[in-house]
């Protein structure tokens, strides 16, 4: 099974059942550099394992970059 | 008593705050921000590329003295600079927030209605903000009612060079201003930002005339001292314009009288 989700502004198939930690393992994205959004709503660190992520859901992944 | 001054709950020494945008490379970011002797720096929020593992992290290169200032530059709505300031905070772990809610993509000037409606917002989440704003004292007011932590008049245009433009309304907001007053955008060069602290902001804010310029380590330097000799004009109070001369040697006892 999979979902469809907004990554990025981008629409991407997801396997169903990811959380935001498994999300971020299955990108190979490092937990510490990043800041995630689902739905506009920010997802705290210590949510990643509880925070089940369905379809139609839109995250954002971002970071810092260089900015005046 | 060390010439310091605070922010929120935060105090520093340096007057200069240094931005992380446009340098040439992240080595010579790293020199530019120790010569600047900056002890807060600006970064901005934004999606990762998810096309580019690996990549050198931002992060890695800031001198870990530093404080970050999470921007939310490029914001047209108070709305996602709301967002992007709430992702900053997630970043960085800290409350500070240069918050930015932008007018006009030619000129960059703050749309100030956003801009305070962002600011009540922030300031209630507990935000430490610093809003960049019109050197408009009106609208400095506002922000201040609002609860901003200071206010960050703009000297000219963001990446503009133009140095400082109205002087005067930047006295005007220094002089009804009960929070600190730092001048942000506009600088070009060392004088520009002497005449920020000697018109008695209490620090200024730049990233493009130190990023910019063709030496960016040796225009840091240059930076740090021009701060230091305006906030020191600035205490030691500057002598009155005249129009006419004011002798500086005895008009007698000349030879030959």
């Amino acid at each position: 099974m999979a979902i469809q989700v907004r990554l990025n502004g981008e629409l991407r198939e997801l396997p169903d059942g990811l959380t935001v930690e498994t999300l971020l393992t299955h990108l190979g994205v490092k937990a510490t550099r990043v800041a995630v959004e689902v739905n506009e709503t920010v997802v705290t660190k210590d949510r990643y394992v509880a925070h089940r992520l369905g379809a139609g859901d839109s995250i954002e992944l971002v970071a810092f970059v260089g900015g005046g | 008593m060390a010439d310091t001054w605070s922010i929120g709950k935060h105090t520093f020494t340096s007057r200069l705050l240094v931005g992380t945008g446009k340098f040439p490379d992240f080595p010579t970011m790293q020199r530019a921000h120790l010569a600047s002797g900056a002890e807060v720096v600006t970064v901005a929020v934004r999606r990762l590329d998810l096309a580019a593992k690996g990549e050198a992290s931002l992060l890695e290169w800031i001198p870990k003295h530093m404080t970050l200032l999470p921007n939310t530059a490029a914001c047209f709505t108070a709305g996602e600079a709301i967002r992007t300031a709430r992702l900053g905070r997630e970043l960085g772990m800290g409350d500070l927030v240069k918050l930015e809610v932008i007018g006009d993509p030619r000129t960059l000037f703050p749309d100030v209605v956003g801009l305070v409606e962002a600011a009540r917002v922030l300031v209630k989440e507990g935000f430490t903000v610093l809003p960049y704003t019109n050197d408009d004292p009106v609208t400095a007011r506002r922000l201040e009612d609002a609860g901003c932590a200071a206010i960050m008049p703009l000297g000219a245009p963001i990446g503009s060079g133009l140095g400082i433009r109205n002087p005067y309304n930047l006295r005007i907001i220094m002089e009804a201003a009960s929070v600190p007053v730092l001048v942000d955008a506009g600088v070009g060069t060392a004088s520009d930002a002497a005449i920020a602290l000697e018109l008695g902001a209490v620090a200024v804010l730049m990233n493009s005339a130190i990023a910019g310029a063709r030496d960016p380590v040796m225009m840091a330097a240059a930076m740090r001292d021009a701060v230091t000799a305006g906030r020191q004009a600035f205490l030691a109070g500057r002598i009155p314009m005249k129009l006419h001369a004011a002798a500086s040697s005895p008009m007698s006892g000349l030879i030959g009288s």
